[in-house]
């Protein structure tokens, strides 16, 4: 699967397009499909999300999980601060990202 | 230290207004993000793997306490409660809103503080000695032609653009604690045979995918001489830097392939011509900066002498407390290496806390190191033992000064969008695996450095065990280096060979620091154990 995600303008948070608009969490990410370079351009220029790409994906029984290390870390959090990660009370975030 | 004027504060107020003025312009839709992107680097705001990071200059690694908690105060109102000391002498957040960054501007402007040429191709922050102004081994104290250098190379009009981004390194002494030969240019102030002050020039070092230690350009450069020169050298470099590959844009590459000689001879060239122009500022004007990094108002006739009934107080004070030139007092450096954690971080309490201890012990100064620590220069012995209490209550008194677990390491994959794999892991796993004081204690000076990409912010070449993060197909690896310094007698780190997984890469560190143990001379470093026999009996023990 393919999946788009950028930076929100405002604040930098990392965001995930889920479809109809943007999520901090990646499980609500939607498959873009071939779809993802035009969201992108449109996305960017109304000022909704800052330096958009589109990356692999895999769609798993937990939701979607980014193909490379990177982005499941920006997905996730830094590994070595989890109480600062997306979801600090999940035990199993860490293995999720390794 | 020294005092803003009205031109400096009047050029940093006016610089905080042209951004907050820039940032509403680009919420507006009236730039896009290309045309801000550079404006917003120039102010030091980037924008990384999880948010925007904010970098701010911290000149010369020197700090008051009311500077040190403005630092603690945006980390507390504006980011999520540490802030990350960097081997620049600078100060990271990590997760900084972009709506937010002109007030922060201006929350540093308010205390002589900013962003400015923390990023993009000009002249960063000069670096110099954490010990500046208290080493007892200095000829002089460097930071007042750090601080000319500071305001000569802000908004210098010439080297805006330069080809790529320009480090400059001072020191006053003959052990090098500020990686001189590894930098762009690499300054040391010493007394030559006629007693004269000047500075031996080093010009082409850094790190980086290209590693190289700087040669000398010039042995001596008299101290009246020392903008013009520079000058100078930028001018070389500027005029003929290569600005068609990245990868060969720094100025390393231009003097190696120039030759040294030849570099030097084309600097003379241009300096004849720069000398001309008076750029060089009148003694007054030195002295007036001078003045102002005056020793402060030491006791005279204080007691020497250390109570180290406390066996742990005796242990951190063996090794993080270094000499004073002043009898009666000393350096303190802070580990901000404490086991388990991240090297660098400090919370905003901890930041708050530094500042206090600095204002009441040490004359209102902290520093700021390349090895991610900091300093209380200058420390009255007798208050030795209550300094250490306040740290070991804030998790502070880690006694690992240039021990293996006073580990330099980048954020790596963790943070940086840069990097290829993580370096926090590795140091925390590093540092846990040597964790008894005594064993590293009789392992001695051992300098061990991370970086998680090739750009080597975390000095994996220089470091005595240096570690490169790499990605294999998508896997993190590390590659071993071993032999590499930072200090006066610069090298750089040779590969052992093929490279490891995360608990491979710290399992083969244990098992050459082992071989080291079997083959060291008494009194012999890790160091200088691996430029006495070589790499292949470590290669052995690492991969049999």
């Amino acid at each position: 699967m393919k999946l788009l995600t950028g930076n929100n303008l405002k604040t930098g948070d990392v965001v995930w397009w889920t479809g109809s608009d943007w999520s901090r969490h990646i499980a609500e990410a939607a498959d873009v499909d071939g779809h993802g370079e035009a969201i992108a351009a449109a996305e960017e220029a109304a000022r909704r999300v800052n330096a958009p790409y589109v990356i692999d994906g895999e769609a798993t029984p937990t939701g979607p999980r980014p193909g490379h290390i990177k982005d499941r870390i920006r997905a996730a959090g830094p590994t070595v601060r989890p109480d600062l990660n997306i979801k600090p009370a999940d035990p199993t975030a860490g293995g999720w990202v390794i | 230290m020294y005092k803003y004027d009205e031109f400096d504060q009047s050029i940093v107020d006016t610089r905080v207004a042209e951004f907050r003025d820039q940032v509403a312009r680009r919420l507006a839709g009236e730039i896009s993000e290309d045309q801000f992107k550079p404006l917003r680097l120039m102010n030091g705001l980037y924008l990384q793997l999880h948010a925007y990071m904010l970098r701010v200059a911290v000149p010369y690694g020197t700090l008051s306490s009311r500077q040190m908690r403005m630092l603690a105060h945006i980390a507390r109102k504006y980011d999520r409660d540490y802030g990350h000391f960097t081997t620049r002498q600078n100060i990271q957040y990590n997760w900084i809103k972009l709506e937010d960054a002109p007030d922060i501007l201006a929350d540093l402007a308010s205390v002589e503080m900013h962003a400015i040429q923390t990023s993009g191709n000009c002249i960063r922050n000069t670096t110099s000695d954490q010990f500046a102004g208290a080493a007892a081994d200095e000829v002089t104290d460097p930071r007042p032609w750090a601080e000319l250098l500071r305001q000569w190379s802000t908004f210098h009009p010439e080297f805006s653009y330069l080809p790529r981004k320009f480090k400059i390194a001072i020191v006053a002494a003959e052990e090098d604690r500020a990686a001189i030969k590894l930098h762009d240019i690499g300054l040391q102030l010493y007394n030559n045979d006629a007693g004269e002050l000047g500075f031996r020039v080093f010009v082409g070092g850094g790190m980086g995918r290209t590693p190289m230690v700087a040669p000398v350009i010039r042995e001596f450069l008299p101290t009246g001489d020392f903008l013009s020169y520079l000058e100078a050298c930028l001018r070389v470099y500027n005029r003929y830097g290569r600005r068609d590959n990245i990868y060969k844009a720094r100025i390393k590459i231009l003097v190696h392939e120039l030759g040294a000689a030849e570099y030097a001879r084309q600097v003379e060239e241009e300096w004849a011509h720069v000398k001309t122009l008076g750029l060089d500022p009148p003694p007054g004007e030195f002295e007036r900066i001078a003045a102002q990094f005056a020793l402060p108002a030491f006791e005279t006739g204080i007691a020497d002498t250390v109570d180290r009934s406390d066996p742990d107080f005796a242990v951190w004070l063996d090794q993080n407390v270094k000499a004073h030139k002043q009898p009666g007092y000393a350096i303190v450096n802070i580990s901000l290496k404490p086991v388990g954690g991240i090297p660098g971080d400090a919370s905003s309490a901890q930041i708050d806390l530094m500042a206090d201890l600095a204002e009441t012990y040490s004359f209102d100064e902290l520093r700021v190191t390349h090895a991610q620590n900091i300093v209380l220069p200058h420390v009255k012995k007798a208050d030795l033992y209550t300094i250490w209490q306040k740290l070991v209550a804030a998790d502070l008194a880690s006694a690992n000064l240039d021990l293996i677990s006073d580990i330099i390491a980048c954020p790596g994959l963790d943070y940086c969008s840069l990097a290829n794999a993580r370096s926090i892991p590795v140091a925390q796993k590093i540092a846990k695996r040597f964790e008894g004081l005594d064993r590293q204690r009789d392992l001695g000076e051992l300098k061990l450095k991370i970086s998680g990409c090739i750009n080597a912010c975390g000095h994996h070449h220089a470091g005595h065990i240096g570690i490169l993060g790499v990605d294999r197909k998508g896997t993190e690896n590390y590659q071993l280096l071993l032999g590499g310094s930072g200090a006066e007698d610069a090298s750089l780190g040779r590969i052992t060979g093929p490279g490891f997984d995360e608990d491979g890469v710290v399992d083969a560190i244990e098992r050459a620091i082992e071989k080291y143990r079997t083959l060291r001379t008494d009194g012999e470093r890790f160091l200088d154990t691996y430029r006495r026999v070589g790499m292949d009996p470590f290669k052995e023990a690492i991969y049999g």
